[in-house]
């Protein structure tokens, strides 16, 4: 065979060259590729599928409104984090006033709040009878709810105001790396230049922060639109809510997989704005000069700065927080304790969590392994390719993928459990579906640690194990597992939350009888018994705040520098 | 434990933005067994693309790479790295930061019982002078200690050929000379095949018994 054979960039499964990974890694990796375009395969072919007079009875009735106010909730939204984020970002970079030190890492402690949980916090606290009303009532002299009450919370302007204060994190976090690490001499050049203060703000440092802004914006709108448990409890109909009742309710699996396409498109327009942000970002922050030095503010306008930044995390995580703490205590005191039931979904999630981040790091590592080059600009091309499929599961909301990985599921299950001769479905059963839903659906962040890992391992120490006899297992093995610890732990704790707090694709897909805390609080918001959902709630929220103080430590050192949203 | 080397017309290409970039075109080079060679040209000239290839990162598009009897690299046959019995010592050492000096060296040393590769890495060690540092971490070293663990490394597993990628580049003048001598001389104690890649002249010249020029036309 003669080298021609092999093409000119050297690709070929059967070139003879340096091997990176065996042949039966390879095909691991092209595997989890497929494995996580499949749902979104099977999703296009259910939604043709679909008898014709279903898809009029839906553009009839259910797409305009859904599409309507989807789109106002996005809208929303993503004005309000636009704002709250970077005007937070700009706050904390720009000046100092009392308590900044705090607040430029307490304004990432909503990240720890699911937004339903957030949604279910306050649908009590803002009650008409409740405690923030009855006092607004009771500063103002009014004696009953019929002559003073704010607007309902159940309401689109309600959700935008729920989600908007706690996605704004996304947009502080990718904002306030660009800010800190904007070169100080353009903003001062433009102050030579006339420029105000704010005008330097508007006509420099924002337009340079434009990149960063809209990566942290298409993640708090991919968030948004993955959300159910808030958008339904506070009675606002999209797209998520729409999947969900057209598959639940009505059992029209089609018509379900029809809107899942739409949201699709919504997707895919998120993802473009993400990428294009990520393509320009790099040019933002190569530089390394002086950053700015915050000016300080003195008196009222100081006092101010502290208000505007502590209200976010007040609104966002305080309150909310508080009021979980309260209503579990109460309820602990009261003798009623923790139902068999709880802490039966207690164990069930953490069951599933624990699965879901053994197969995601371990499909972490199979790609990332499989996707890396042996000298710098040589990886197996499929395999990087893999890599980048791979992680677009993190788009994808979570009754979409649930819908998409439905088919593929049964079918599979269905030919098992023929073969086998059982009565039941194998993988629905046993919870494996919903393992792999969670799985693709987080598997981007140990392929994005795994890699940073890998990318800090100069490629000279795997040659030099290579040449000294050891495989390529071997040198993963004994050579970049130890090295790589920190990242996977890293990755093991972000997916380990994010699983215990999913709600969308664990609400479609587990299995009968079967409640995680997240589901567990869904059913009690969806009844209205508010009886031990905020102990629940509570269990959720303190494992989430274990990586957002985590990403606060090593995302927001001193040194400022941008990395990664999570 | 040592061959022969024999390099004939290679062609060696990365893909480029237009089509192959082509860095050593028709390269011939032998060294008999026990020889210390030297390749010595000007960065970019493809003298490092040679080493790799003959470690076996580099597949040939051209020509062939023998060890002794053994054909490594043709453009139909290619050995994976860790079968060739080639050792290298590289620019930046690339010592595990995770293993001490002793691990470092014993690392290819797997298949031997435990009290024989205890016994071998303590040979080593003595070897290049570092009996003692056995426990210390490669941060703990020096930067001429970490060299000659290195060294070590490399020859524990008896290779048939060492490749020396321009290990001295980081020393200054007179260091420099002195260790170029002094590895120079443990190689040939141990009757080693070697080949050094350097854009250093004196250093060529006080290391090896043949030296061949590269020129970076070579890489039109």
């Amino acid at each position: 065979m003669s080298a021609r054979w092999a093409g000119p960039a050297g690709l070929a499964l059967w070139a003879p060259g340096p091997q990176t990974v065996g042949p039966a890694w390879r095909a691991a990796t092209l595997l989890i590729a497929v494995g996580v375009l499949a749902p979104l395969a099977s999703l296009l072919w259910l939604a043709l599928q679909g008898d014709p007079s279903h898809w009029q009875h839906l553009a009839d009735y259910v797409l305009p409104r859904a599409m309507r106010d989807t789109a106002l909730l996005l809208a929303g939204v993503g004005l309000l984090v636009l704002l709250i984020g970077t005007g937070c970002a700009w706050l904390v970079s720009s000046c100092d006033f009392p308590g900044r030190s705090v607040l430029h890492w307490a304004l990432l402690l909503p990240l720890a709040m699911p937004t339903y949980i957030v949604a279910f916090a306050y649908l009590d606290l803002l009650h008409p009878i409740g405690p923030v009303q009855g006092a607004i009532r009771w500063a103002l002299g009014y004696a009953s709810p019929r002559e003073f009450r704010l607007p309902d919370l159940r309401s689109l302007p309600g959700a935008i105001f729920v989600l908007g204060f706690v996605l704004y994190p996304y947009v502080y976090l990718t904002a306030r790396a660009m800010f800190m690490t904007q070169p100080a001499h353009l903003l001062e050049a433009a102050r030579t230049l006339g420029a105000t203060r704010s005008g330097a703000f508007f006509r420099v440092a924002l337009p340079l922060a434009r990149p960063a802004l809209a990566v942290g914006l298409a993640l708090a709108l991919l968030e948004t639109l993955n959300d159910i448990g808030a958008s339904e409890f506070l009675g606002v109909n999209t797209l998520t809510v729409a999947v969900y009742t057209t598959w639940i309710t009505r059992s029209d699996l089609a018509g379900a997989a029809q809107i899942a396409g739409v949201m699709l498109l919504a997707v895919v327009g998120l993802l473009l704005l993400e990428r294009h942000g990520r393509r320009h970002q790099r040019f933002g922050s190569v530089q390394r000069m002086r950053a700015m030095q915050p000016h300080r503010l003195r008196g009222a306008a100081a006092w101010a700065a502290t208000a505007c930044a502590s209200a976010p995390v007040a609104i966002g995580f305080a309150a909310p927080a508080l009021y979980l703490l309260w209503e579990a205590g109460k309820r602990l005191q009261s003798g009623a304790g923790v139902s068999a039931a709880l802490v039966a979904s207690l164990g069930n999630t953490l069951a599933l969590a624990s699965g879901v981040t053994v197969a995601t790091l371990a499909a972490g590592l199979v790609v990332a392994w499989g996707a890396r080059a042996l000298r710098a600009g040589a990886g197996w091309r499929p395999g990087v390719g893999a890599a980048r499929v791979s992680v677009l599961g993190y788009a994808v909301p979570g009754t979409v993928l649930a819908i998409g990985l439905l088919t593929p599921a049964l079918a599979l299950d269905n030919a098992i459990a023929d073969a086998l001769g059982l009565r039941h479905l194998p993988l629905m059963g046993a919870g494996i579906v919903l393992v792999v839903a969670c799985s693709i659906r987080f598997l981007a962040m140990p392929v994005g640690g795994i890699e940073a890992g890998l990318a800090r391992i100069p490629p000279a120490l795997e040659q030099a194990a290579r040449l000294l006899g050891e495989t390529t297992g071997g040198t993963l093995r004994r050579v970049h597992l130890p090295l790589l610890a920190p990242a996977l732990a890293t990755s093991a704790l972000l997916v380990f939350v994010d699983a215990m707090k999913e709600l969308p694709a664990t609400l479609l897909l587990r299995p009968p009888n079967f409640d995680t805390l997240a589901t567990w609080l869904y059913a009690e918001a969806a009844r209205g018994t508010y009886e031990e959902g905020a102990v629940a709630a509570l269990g959720i929220v303190l494992a989430g705040l274990l990586p957002v103080l985590l990403l606060a430590r090593t995302q927001l050192g001193d040194t400022g520098t941008p990395g990664r949203a999570a | 434990m040592t061959a022969s080397l024999h390099i004939e017309g290679i062609r060696l290409a990365y893909p480029g933005r237009c089509g192959l970039h082509v860095v050593v075109d028709d390269f011939s080079f032998a060294l008999a067994a026990g020889q210390l060679g030297c390749l010595l040209g000007p960065s970019g000239c493809g003298k490092t693309s040679v080493l790799r290839a003959v470690a076996g990162f580099e597949r040939v598009r051209a020509g062939r790479i023998r060890l002794g009897e053994t054909l490594l690299s043709s453009p139909s046959v290619h050995v994976q790295p860790e079968r060739r019995r080639v050792g290298m010592m590289f620019q930046e050492y690339a010592l595990f930061p995770h293993l001490s000096a002793q691990d470092n060296v014993a690392f290819g040393l797997r298949r031997l019982a435990p009290a024989q590769r205890r016994a071998r890495t303590q040979e080593m060690l003595a070897l290049v002078g570092l009996a003692d540092v056995g426990p210390r971490f490669p941060h703990e070293l020096s930067g001429g200690q970490q060299q000659r663990i290195a060294l070590a490394r490399a020859l524990a597993p008896a290779p048939d050929l060492l490749l020396l990628d321009e290990p001295f580049s980081n020393l200054d003048g007179s260091t420099r000379e002195r260790l170029v001598r002094e590895v120079s001389a443990i190689l040939r104690a141990a009757g080693q095949t070697a080949i050094l890649v350097t854009h250093n002249e004196a250093e060529a010249e006080v290391f090896g018994d043949s030296l061949r020029r590269m020129a970076s036309a070579s890489a039109a």
